[in-house]
């Protein structure tokens, strides 16, 4: 028996809508297709402020925060940065109730050498406009810029070395977070692959140390990124978290939030299309219409425009891995779904926004992360799809790039993908090079650029579900050039994708439909 | 071994070639020669401003022979001053370490330039930069006729001296870097295999764009 956000379709069934893009389309998949929904929001919390307050006095595995604050010591606060939630949320930002709390509290324990540090990582520096929406505009006008800045990868005289693990994997921080006697981490865990140790080894480190754990020995070594018992990326960067909590006192702050990505009246696109009422069909039909016709920059300027009325459902503070196994229930809970055995295919449409394209246009390389990178990962138990199966997607694939956020995105994508797409190769043979071109640096340093290395890691984030699928079909790409140099396969239909898939012998296929987004993870039991 | 080429006015520093002329004008022995000269180069400004829109190697020419008389001596004398009063506090805040940047690859450093050899050659050493290409005035008997030594290094020249270059010292050219502030620089950012756009003029920003080369601004601090 299905879970309720499980739905087998029949012969009458409406069609699904898919996201293709900044795009919506109809498709109709078979009877007997498998659908699986994102869960209903959970309830937010009543009063978030006594959830934090509540959290920093009582917190788990470590004394409270105020019982850490002592007069003149020197403290880093570190907070996640904008590819988290997706999209942005709507003000507050759960980050500036946090940081409004625990700023006030250190002012009362006559603490007053804080800064706040953007923990970016090798991700592009967050604007001040960003950045204020972030943390609000009392914390921003206080802090901004001289003590609230982005955390700078490339900035060697500020970057320190902390510890090396038994593996031979370097910690070298940012060296303000060092000297610190206090980091205080303040997180918003989107999904089960963020937070924990990951916060501070991704956020406050150097290319040197992210390669430790960035790399296809680690991808291919992961079941899915989003359970970490099964992910090797985690088992690195824990072991690598646990040896620098030795050298630094770190207390963490972690919150989780519901998966009410849509507003009204956009709520509808996360429920399922058969339950749908003729008010909200009138809509979904005109968005289908209207997004065909619009030209991509206006489709674009529409979903930008809404920030998510997301909820708070949890906040925990303490120590880091006690704080995140609280975490990592509260998010299972929101995103599990049930699903028996898998599926010989599996079908969905890839969205217009990553974590790694805010404000900007989803590119060819990240569309090979949402496919086979995030969503083909969204599991725990076992991939949604069989291996050697098939991955359908909608996308337009266009050849298409934003020229400050992604500039070194295009010259691997059009430089290098073309020699090899073997993720090995790619790491033994180009990526040290590339991460070291001093144009790409500069526009990662001065401007609003990924760090060169960011498109290498990116296209390793796809290896698991490369190594895992068959193949891949993109229905609708604009192009064939993009789809072939991403090693997909491509139909002018969803019915083309499905023959395709049956091959010549026509054979039945069991096939599953994941509806996203909301963010939706299939808790698959073979 | 790559190569990394450097346009030096407009993309390291935010001085051009007429400051540092202007402080050699102003800096003569007597105050009766820094009148007469800083007055016959007023007498050229026109012929400049025309040659500037018109041919950049023209310029330069008109431009140095504002030099004409100068003694050697006191040209490389005056060179430590000028540099440290007028080419130093124009450097711009993120210019030493993306030349650090490039270094640190293992690139060799060329700064290649219009301005005099003894003084992009002050700049290359507090860069941290190995070579200078740039412009080297004619002497006679100690003095400068006011005349450049061939090739004049301006516009499409540098182009043609950055594939002697590098064949020179076995760069392969699609391996090399060059940065420029300016459209004039197109030919010799079109040489290399990997062109960037610093601090662009609006037309080498909309050609950048174009042609998705790295564009960015050493202006602001990181």
């Amino acid at each position: 028996m299905n879970h309720p956000s499980v739905t087998t379709l029949e012969r009458d069934s409406a069609p699904r809508v898919l996201f293709s893009g900044d795009q919506l389309v109809e498709a109709d998949l078979p009877a007997g297709t498998r659908c699986i929904y994102p869960k209903p929001p959970i309830q937010p919390l009543r009063d978030v402020d006594a959830a934090i307050r509540y959290a920093i006095n009582h917190p788990l595995g470590s004394e409270p925060l105020y019982a850490k604050l002592r007069p003149g010591m020197k403290v880093t606060i570190a907070v996640d940065d904008i590819s988290l939630p997706l999209p942005p949320m709507k003000a507050p930002d759960v980050r500036e109730r946090i940081l409004e709390i625990v700023l006030a509290l250190m002012a009362d324990h006559g603490v007053d050498d804080i800064e706040i540090i953007i923990a970016t990582g090798i991700h592009r520096k967050m604007k001040a406009g960003e950045v204020r929406h972030m943390v609000g505009r009392k914390v921003f006008d206080a802090y901004w810029p001289d003590r609230l800045y982005n955390h700078d990868a490339e900035d060697h005289d500020n970057l320190v070395e902390v510890a090396t693990t038994d593996h031979g994997e370097v910690i070298e921080m940012n060296r303000r977070a060092v000297e610190s006697d206090l980091i205080v981490y303040v997180n918003l865990n989107f999904v089960p692959m963020d937070g924990g140790h990951k916060s501070l080894m991704c956020g406050l480190t150097s290319y040197r140390s992210l390669s430790a754990h960035h790399n296809p020995e680690t991808i291919r070594g992961c079941d899915s990124y989003m359970d970490p018992q099964k992910s090797e990326l985690a088992t690195r960067i824990s072991r690598m978290g646990r040896l620098a909590s030795q050298k630094l006192e770190v207390f963490t702050v972690e919150t989780t939030i519901n998966n009410r990505m849509f507003d009204r009246p956009l709520d509808f696109l996360a429920k399922n299309e058969d339950d749908l009422d003729a008010r909200e069909r009138a809509l979904l039909k005109g968005l289908v219409a209207t997004t065909a016709r619009l030209p991509q920059v206006a489709r674009q300027a529409i979903f930008d425009r809404f920030p998510a009325p997301y909820g708070v459902t949890g906040v925990w503070a303490g120590e880091t891995e006690a704080v995140h196994e609280k975490t990592l229930e509260r998010c299972y809970e929101q995103y599990l779904v049930p699903f028996e055995g898998q599926a010989d295919v599996l079908v969905t449409g890839i969205p217009f926004i990553s974590p790694y394209n805010v404000h900007a246009f989803l590119n060819p390389l990240l569309v090979s992360v949402q496919a086979q990178g995030y969503l083909f990962n969204f599991y725990r138990g076992a991939p949604l799809v069989k291996k050697g199966g098939t991955l359908i997607i909608t996308h337009p694939c266009t050849d298409k790039f934003d020229h400050e956020q992604h500039a070194p995105y295009i010259d691997f994508v059009h430089r290098v993908l073309p020699e090899t797409r073997d993720a090995v190769e790619l790491h033994q043979r180009y990526e040290k090079k590339f991460a070291q071109d001093p144009a790409f640096i500069q526009m990662y340093r001065t401007g609003h650029a990924y760090h060169p290395a960011h498109p290498f890691f990116m296209w390793y984030w796809g290896e698991n579900g490369r190594q895992h699928l068959g193949r891949v079909i993109v229905v609708g790409a604009d192009n064939e050039y993009i789809p072939k140099l991403l090693g997909y396969e491509t139909a002018a239909t969803m019915d083309e994708a499905l023959y395709r898939a049956r091959g010549s012998e026509n054979k039945s296929l069991s096939i599953a439909h994941m509806h996203v987004p909301p963010i939706v993870m299939a808790d698959v039991r073979v | 071994m790559a190569a990394s080429y450097f346009d030096v006015d407009g993309t390291l520093v935010s001085t051009n070639l007429v400051h540092p002329t202007l402080f050699y004008l102003l800096n003569q022995a007597t105050p009766v020669q820094t009148a007469l000269r800083f007055g016959r180069a007023l007498f050229k400004a026109p012929a400049m401003t025309v040659a500037e829109l018109a041919d950049r190697r023209t310029f330069n020419e008109l431009l140095y022979s504002s030099y004409q008389g100068m003694s050697e001596d006191r040209l490389v004398l005056l060179s430590d001053e000028v540099f440290e009063k007028v080419l130093r506090p124009s450097i711009y805040p993120a210019a030493r370490d993306l030349v650090r940047k490039n270094v640190d690859r293992g690139n060799v450093v060329v700064l290649i330039s219009g301005a005099l050899d003894f003084i992009a050659r002050r700049l290359a050493d507090h860069l941290g930069a190995d070579d200078v290409i740039a412009n080297r005035l004619e002497m006679k008997d100690g003095y400068a006729t006011g005349k450049l030594e061939k090739p004049v290094v301006a516009g499409p020249e540098k182009a043609r001296l950055i594939r002697d270059h590098a064949r020179v010292h076995g760069h392969d050219l699609d391996d090399c870097y060059a940065f420029s502030d300016s459209y004039s620089d197109l030919p010799m950012l079109s040489v290399v295999g990997h062109p960037a756009a610093v601090n662009p003029d609006p037309r080498l920003k909309l050609l950048a764009r174009a042609y998705s080369w790295p564009s960015f601004d050493l202006r602001a601090c990181p």
